[in-house]
């Protein structure tokens, strides 16, 4: 079983959902991802989405934006990711870890290339922002060749046809990105959610994430009454970018948001 | 190119919106419904009879279609070698050919009940159009444009604010087109319910490459037809400059099953090709995926896309439309690249010439045209793309001259 299988059955078994943080890779500086990281297990993160700094996040928020462009202005690269990948899984080796970003580096590297050097480093799956299920077909079998999960959005415009489509493909978990936005936009509408997780539930047996919009602890909670898994993103990205020069007080914010959020998610349990 | 006699170019793209390995739909799933939505309208009105005979219409009273094309004779004889006809796309409405485009996306975006109108802009023309068509329908208009071109361009920012729209000055990434293009895709997602995304060129996401070429081959069509009607013979070469490649692929689409007829897209080699600070990613890019599709792109060896630099802001753009790249691929057209100053040698020779002040885009067609004419035989004749005019540069000229307005 993958490892992401199994983060989620021992969850589902002792009744919680899954906190997953976003940072991006490099930012505020390499040197500081790994023990982010580890930092961020240690809060209560059940699996890590690392960002992949990309030069043109079409899908992002500004917050996310301004760190690709701290962690490209230090030259991080995607094999460089994957170099602090293999770092984190030094010592870590039961945490998830996804891979979150766009499809430019991943083809620039070649998907056959990126996709062993990413099992090797100890990735876990691939989410290729940018990537729809009906482009996906050459990246799918580079990815599955090598046990890699490709994880895939859903948003409040996809049909139940595109939801049938993507169920098809995903592997692990899905997204459910909470609003029409970019990242790090509005407060996202629990209700709202709520219905649409009904329908996607209805194509898929697969755990679902939702994220967007979850900025705090009350956020988490309300949304993991609903989804399997929290994901928080711009909410600690924006920490690293107020304290990027005082790297203990910046894990400190981080990890206490992510422990305020375990705390409320268990409590909401 | 005998063997491209056989491909039916109007089967490209395919359904999916790929032009051999290039296109396609590479956007986040939020905007998947909505670009199936937008082609499902497409499908439907580009065969409606209503909806064909008001854009017919606005063409022709709006902008001021067919535009004449012209015999450039003193700066053919100046040259020597081929007759030289100018595509004269600088005396439509707004001064470009970017409002055949914008023109047809409105009409289309009024029957599809969208009710604000964004756009990108690099040297501001094709944020002008859509400003204009947006005033007429009397609907909401936000134009985003790199913060850079907002200061380069600062003409065109103030048209677009008297006529209505919002200009956004975009203050990421490098702060020129390729930008613009990000913010308007993010307001895209934000917005999409009530909100038309009228790309300005043959770039992004299916339908956008094939649906610009549609609106924009009417160059191509008329020019075909004037010829024929004066001369009866097909030109011997065609040559329009390549940003993203709404205004060459205008020009070329109608003519690229007649093998005899030569095309040249010609790039933006900025400071030289080998200094890196250029804009020409056909002639020395390779293919990625950005904005929507995959194409030639100018990146790094870690596929970050690198920042461009041309002396004409609507070339200043590190990506090509799909079409353009299957082109190179199969050899039909032809892409080269000029300097800045070669271009900047083009503005001045037809403005002192013929007394057409170019746009400093189209002078790199123009500047290319110095090169072919006098390769060809005087019974030969060239047909490029005047894409626009330079009122908008004046500025620009003027500075580099070391002359304050």
């Amino acid at each position: 079983m993958s490892r992401i299988a199994s983060c989620f059955q021992t969850l589902r078994r002792s009744g919680r959902k899954a906190l997953i943080p976003y940072i991006t890779a490099g930012d505020p500086q390499p040197a500081l991802t790994v023990p982010l990281l580890h930092a961020m297990v240690a809060a209560g993160a059940d699996l890590i989405e690392l960002g992949v700094p990309f030069s043109d996040p079409m899908a992002d928020g500004p917050v996310i934006q301004r760190a690709c462009e701290r962690a490209l202005r230090q030259g991080v690269s995607l094999r460089q990711v994957l170099e602090l990948v293999r770092a984190f899984r030094c010592e870590d080796r039961t945490t998830p870890l996804v891979l979150m970003g766009y499809l430019n580096p991943i083809e620039c590297m070649g998907y056959q290339d990126f996709a062993r050097a990413a099992a090797a480093a100890g990735v876990d799956g691939v989410l290729t922002v940018d990537l729809p299920p009906e482009e996906a077909q050459e990246l799918l079998t580079a990815l599955l060749a090598v046990d890699l999960d490709p994880i895939f959005l859903l948003a409040p415009t996809s049909t139940p046809e595109r939801i049938q489509k993507v169920a098809a493909l995903a592997r692990g978990y899905v997204y459910y990105v909470s609003l029409k936005g970019v990242t790090g936009a509005a407060t996202l509408d629990v209700l709202d959610v709520g219905q649409k997780l009904d329908v996607i539930r209805r194509y898929t047996d697969l755990p679902v994430g939702v994220g967007f919009g979850i900025k705090d602890a009350a956020s988490a909670a309300a949304v993991a009454r609903l989804a399997d898994a929290v994901v928080v993103g711009s909410a600690l990205v924006s920490w690293i970018e107020q304290l990027e020069d005082e790297p203990e007080r910046l894990q400190t914010e981080i990890t206490g948001l992510l422990a305020a959020m375990r705390r409320a998610m268990d409590a909401g349990a | 190119m005998p063997d491209n006699i056989a491909i039916d170019f109007s089967q490209f793209p395919d359904s999916r919106g790929h032009f051999g390995p290039y296109g396609g739909q590479f956007v986040a799933e939020t905007l998947m419904e909505a670009l199936h939505e937008l082609h499902r309208a497409y499908q439907r009105y580009r065969e409606d009879p209503d909806f064909v005979a008001e854009l017919d219409a606005d063409l022709a009273d709006y902008v001021g279609r067919p535009s004449p094309i012209y015999h450039a004779r003193r700066w053919s004889e100046q040259l020597g070698g081929a007759r030289i006809y100018l595509k004269r796309e600088d005396l439509n409405h707004t001064g470009a050919h970017k409002i055949n485009n914008t023109v047809g996306q409105a009409l289309l975006a009024k029957r599809m009940g969208k009710t604000r109108l964004i756009a990108e802009t690099g040297a501001g023309q094709h944020g002008v159009a859509t400003a204009t068509v947006a005033a007429r329908l009397g609907m909401e208009c936000v134009v985003y444009m790199g913060l850079e071109d907002v200061h380069r361009q600062s003409l065109n920012v103030y048209r677009m604010r008297l006529l209505g729209a919002t200009v956004v000055a975009v203050e990421s990434g490098t702060r020129t087109l390729k930008d613009a293009l990000n913010e308007a895709m993010r307001d895209w997602v934000t917005q999409v319910d009530d909100t038309f995304y009228i790309i300005g060129t043959v770039a992004g996401p299916h339908p956008y490459p094939l649906m610009v070429r549609e609106f924009q081959s009417v160059i191509g069509r008329e020019t075909r037809a004037q010829l024929l009607a004066d001369g009866g013979r097909l030109p011997d070469a065609l040559v329009a400059c390549v940003g993203g490649g709404s205004n060459a692929i205008g020009l070329f689409h109608p003519f690229l099953g007649d093998p005899q007829v030569a095309m040249y897209g010609v790039e933006a080699a900025g400071e030289g090709l080998k200094t890196g600070h250029h804009a020409a990613p056909l002639c020395v890019g390779r293919p990625g995926v950005l904005h929507g599709n995959r194409t030639y792109l100018l990146e790094d060896d870690n596929g970050q896309i690198l920042g461009t630099h041309s002396v004409s802001a609507g070339l200043d753009y590190p990506g090509v439309g799909p079409e353009h790249a299957w082109l190179k691929d199969i050899g039909r057209v032809n892409y080269v690249a000029v300097t800045d100053s070669e271009a900047l040698a083009a503005f001045h020779e037809l403005t002192r010439v013929e007394g057409i002040i170019p746009a400093l885009e189209s002078s790199h067609a123009l500047a290319y045209v110095r090169q072919l004419a006098p390769t060809l035989q005087p019974q030969q004749s060239i047909v490029v793309n005047l894409s626009g005019r330079g009122d908008k540069d004046i500025n620009i000229v003027a500075a580099l001259d070391g002359i304050t307005l």
